[in-house]
């Protein structure tokens, strides 16, 4: 494995997530995928093990405010659960809009029970017609004095139900386009805020995915998060930060298929002699390995150079999840062919991560919408050279 | 309350192999971990503490490297760490350890409860937490599988795990109390704990630090040799006597004879 020279501090991060991860989720993970059950459990480890504020600063609550320190923790625990790994990782995308955009006040009344993790948060963008194309947003929030009363229904909220403080982006002037909207901070609990059923799913079959349904939902507008009209940059903002995130679930998944299909491989005896003895294998399994390194390098430098304080990370981001989701996919689909039938079977963890990995190239941008925005960027910084 | 909890770092045994020759443990090269039953009494000592407030004092006697278990203590959330070492503890058995350990809780002073594993994994005795009570002349209680403390009164009441009943006593405190691994589930240690136990200082107590007699330390203070180890068969069934009280008096009688008891 490279040696990504990591402090003493990340070593304790990265070890004690994968300690956590596996004394909590790998015994369970089978039964909360066949039976979508809530990962609680594992959430009130990692919250005990202090492992639920890594991105968020001291003051608030956590651990120090650190994307790498976040994409390690992320990683070992999609290592072992995707589903586990998502719940962990969209409480950081529901709470990063507080995070950038938050006043103090905000902050330090939602901050500090989400760094402890004895709360989750939740991000409520996407609707039935606005996946992609978040701009088409239905959802309206009217003002009303002090107040805005918003209604509409957000589709497929991971954490949605689960979550105590949801960050939702809602058409307060549609006259405006794009600059009409705006990030709300709504509760769990508001009058008129009510959930969908739990979705039935592919993979990441624990996580929730729920629709947040809003029938005349009084909010406060002390509840806006930035100002008016800058709900996109909000959510635009907020999906740069958390990209490398789904990145590090994607290369712990892939990473987890591959050990996998390492120890399989040694165990398994074909015609007299275990089946890591054929070159066939050995380049198969050569191959997975040099993709998951090469995602993980580019997660992390992707996460070092954001935590540097560089600002413009967007086009890094963006080829970070790219790169790990496509890897992702693409390892774990290898995984099964290792073990061959025995890897088509749910006795073996192998496609179930399959099933987990297909996700990362489909949530915070489809990978078609990545490559769109890395092409757009590339052509934009070739053009400002002349 | 405070509570100080008597910890042993022992050999990994998942990982351990037998010198078939001296049948004794090979210990080179094998990862050390805390006694799982020592895990299990920190717990407790965590429980408590979190209910009643005060202190978790862990305290061990090994070479410089136990400090590891101790700092891992601090990492689950204990307060301070004492390390009793010297070298003049080498070869320490089980009277030996339990007066070692004994005089330096003595010397840390005040406390309400003592907590030991029910046993350490290497050594198998269960005679060290016993024997601290002895020593410091305090009532002692074996194999907790539930404690409750009741600071107002100074007591602490507890579940004793026995063959096949369990035994609920009351003890007052201060007091040795061992605890088997039904108790509870030791936690995992958290971000912040290590933090802490990175930068926690360990207390080193030395032979003459806890004022100890030179005459009952290591192995010149160790009264026991080991002849041969082995598992010994399981305990008989036993027999059952059946019949009216008096027949049953008259049988047993005759069986006492038989054996030559009286
Ligand atoms: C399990 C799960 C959890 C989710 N969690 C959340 C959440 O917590 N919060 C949230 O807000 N959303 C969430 N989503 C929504 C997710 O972000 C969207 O599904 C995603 O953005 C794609 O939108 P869509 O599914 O409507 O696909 P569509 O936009 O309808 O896309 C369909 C296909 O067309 C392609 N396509 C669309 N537009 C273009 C284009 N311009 N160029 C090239 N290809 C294009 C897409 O790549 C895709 O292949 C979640 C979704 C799932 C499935
Ligand atoms: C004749 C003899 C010679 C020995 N010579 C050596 C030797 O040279 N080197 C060597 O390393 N070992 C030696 N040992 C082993 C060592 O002395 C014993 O392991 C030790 O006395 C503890 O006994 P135990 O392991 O049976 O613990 P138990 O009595 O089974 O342990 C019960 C509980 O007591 C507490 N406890 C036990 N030991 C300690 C400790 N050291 N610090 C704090 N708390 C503790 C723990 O809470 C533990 O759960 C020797 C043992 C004998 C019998």
């Amino acid at each position: 494995m490279l040696d990504y020279l990591l402090t003493e501090e990340q070593i304790m991060v990265r070890d004690l997530a994968r300690k956590v991860a596996r004394e909590k989720a790998l015994p369970k993970r089978a039964e909360w995928d066949e039976t979508g059950e809530f990962p609680w459990e594992a959430l009130k480890a990692f919250s005990d093990a202090d492992l639920c504020g890594l991105y968020i600063p001291e003051e608030l609550g956590g651990f120090g405010q650190s994307v790498f320190n976040f994409c390690l923790a992320t990683e070992e625990i999609s290592r072992v659960c995707g589903g586990v790994g998502v719940t962990f990782a969209a409480s950081a995308l529901g709470s990063t809009p507080i995070l950038l955009f938050g006043t103090d006040e905000q902050k330090k009344k939602y901050m500090p029970p989400i760094a402890k993790g004895t709360k989750l948060a939740a991000f409520g963008l996407t609707e039935a017609n606005a996946g992609s194309d978040a701009a088409g947003i239905e959802t309206v929030a009217k003002k009303d004095g002090d107040y805005f009363i918003i209604n509409g229904t957000k589709q497929w909220i991971t954490n949605g139900g689960e979550a105590e403080t949801y960050t939702v982006i809602a058409m307060t002037d549609k006259s405006k386009g794009p600059r009409g909207a705006t990030a709300f901070i709504v509760e769990k609990g508001t009058p008129g805020f009510t959930f969908g059923k739990k979705e039935n799913k592919m993979g990441i079959r624990c996580s929730a995915t729920r629709e947040l349904v809003f029938q005349d939902c009084k909010v406060h507008k002390s509840q806006v998060l930035g100002r008016e009209g800058m709900g996109f940059i909000v959510a635009m903002k907020t999906l740069d930060l958390t990209r490398p995130g789904i990145g590090a679930q994607a290369v712990g998944i892939a990473q987890g298929a591959l050990d996998e299909a390492i120890k399989y491989a040694r165990e398994r005896v074909q015609f007299g002699k275990p089946i890591s003895s054929l070159q066939a294998i050995q380049h198969m399994l050569a191959d997975m390995a040099t993709s998951v390194e090469a995602a993980r390098a580019l997660v992390y430098a992707t996460a070092r150079m954001i935590d540097a304080g560089h600002k413009d990370y967007t086009l890094p981001a963006s080829e970070a999840k790219l790169f790990a989701s496509d890897t992702a996919m693409k390892v774990t689909i290898d995984a099964i062919q290792v073990l061959g039938g025995y890897g088509y079977m749910k006795e073996y963890p192998v496609e179930k991560m399959a099933r987990d990995a297909k996700i990362t190239q489909i949530y915070e941008g489809t990978n078609q919408i990545q490559r769109n925005q890395i092409g757009l960027a590339l052509i934009k910084e070739s053009a400002q050279k002349k | 309350m405070d509570i100080i909890v008597c910890i042993k770092q022992v050999p990994d045994t998942t990982e351990v192999k037998i010198n078939p020759e001296t049948n004794t443990l090979i210990r080179e090269g094998v990862p050390s971990i805390i006694n799982p039953f020592d895990e299990n009494a920190v717990e407790a000592a965590l429980v408590l503490k979190e209910k009643h407030g005060g202190k978790v004092t862990v305290i061990t006697m090994g070479p410089p490297q136990a400090a590891e278990a101790l700092k891992a203590t601090i990492a689950m959330g204990a307060d301070e760490m004492v390390l009793v070492s010297d070298r003049a503890f080498a070869g320490s058995d089980t009277w030996a350890t339990s007066y070692t350990l004994s005089q330096a809780i003595k010397k840390l002073g005040n406390f309400d409860l003592i907590l030991c594993g029910k046993q350490a994994i290497d050594g198998d005795t269960a005679q060290v937490g016993p024997g601290i009570a002895e020593w410091l002349g305090i009532p002692q209680v074996t194999f907790a599988v539930k404690l409750e403390a009741d600071p107002a009164n100074k007591k602490v009441k507890v579940e004793r795990m026995l063959e096949e009943i369990n035994e609920i006593v009351e003890a007052p405190f201060p007091c040795v109390v061992t605890a088997v691994k039904q108790m509870n589930i030791p936690r995992l240690p958290s971000l912040k704990g290590m933090m802490r136990a990175k930068k926690a200082e360990v207390k080193i107590l030395s032979a003459q630090d806890i004022e100890a007699d030179p005459k009952n330390l290591g192995l010149n203070g160790s009264p026991t040799s080991v002849v041969r180890i082995f598992t010994p068969p399981p305990r008989g069934g036993g027999e059952v006597l059946t019949g009216e009280a008096g027949e049953i008096v008259g049988k047993l009688i005759g069986k006492i004879k038989d054996r030559k008891i009286i």
